[in-house]
């Protein structure tokens, strides 16, 4: 797989994707718009307005990890959520949107916020799937041992492949 | 303080380079974070206010790490 980034003008990147690669990544960060939905704030007015949500830790294991408790004192962490998650789960949602609307196939730029955007998107992805999965740390060599009939293993290969174009755009941004 | 765990999706090179940028730190000492990290399972990575800790937290969140809050004993 010659796809991945490189150090680009401007402090920005240069990605290249295949066509295929694309829709797949425009697949996945539509999948993350299904699962982060919209920042849910109270029914005050005033909260809206602030962006202040009710504060209940999530229940799902992926939005649990996406949206960490802040604080070890539940009260406390319920106060934090308050007042961040709705704003966390809109930039999730504004970064896998701005991934969606920039990949497109052969080689093409990405300014310095589109590559955070992408950065922190190709991270939640990543997120995701290895929640779901439960990966370890030693997954890239259990796909290796893994045989392709395995039900597992597209979404073995796909959070690895996310892996390799994380791990490429860090050191195109470095 | 803040503090982020060890976690087996975030790849040593993105921790790294999350500590450079949304702290300011050196290569080598967002290097040492992360292998504190990693190798014991967390590390303090800033300390401050409380409202500056949040923030912190805040970000880290945004970047997908596992961080969270331990206030000082003397509040």
């Amino acid at each position: 797989m010659s796809s991945g980034f490189s150090r680009g003008r401007n402090g920005g990147v240069v990605a290249v994707f295949e066509a295929a690669e694309v829709s797949l990544l425009r697949s996945l960060v539509s999948m993350m718009l299904g699962i982060v939905s919209p920042g849910q704030t109270s029914d005050d007015p005033l909260e809206r307005a602030l962006g202040i949500g009710d504060g209940a830790a999530p229940s799902d294991p992926v939005l649990a990890r996406l949206f960490p408790s802040a604080y070890e004192d539940e009260k406390e962490s319920v106060e934090f959520r308050r007042y961040t998650e709705a704003t966390l789960r809109d930039g999730k949602r504004a970064d896998a949107q701005t991934v969606h609307e920039t990949a497109r196939s052969g080689r093409f730029e990405l300014s310095p916020e589109e590559a955070q955007a992408w950065l922190r998107s190709l991270n939640d992805l990543r997120l995701t799937l290895g929640t779901k999965l439960d990966v370890t740390e030693e997954v890239h060599d259990e796909i290796a041992m893994m045989s392709e009939d395995d039900p597992r293993y597209p979404a073995y290969v796909t959070y690895d492949w996310l892996t390799y174009l994380q791990d490429s755009l860090v050191r195109a941004l470095w | 303080m803040t503090i982020v765990w060890n976690d087996p999706v975030n790849l040593m090179s993105y921790v790294t380079y999350v500590f450079q940028t949304v702290f300011g730190y050196t290569r080598e000492k967002a290097e040492k974070l992360m292998m504190d990290v990693h190798h014991k399972g967390k590390a303090v990575v800033s300390s401050g206010t409380r409202e500056e800790m949040e923030r912190d937290v805040q970000i880290l969140h945004s970047y997908g790490l596992w961080a969270t809050l331990q206030p000082d004993s003397v509040k």
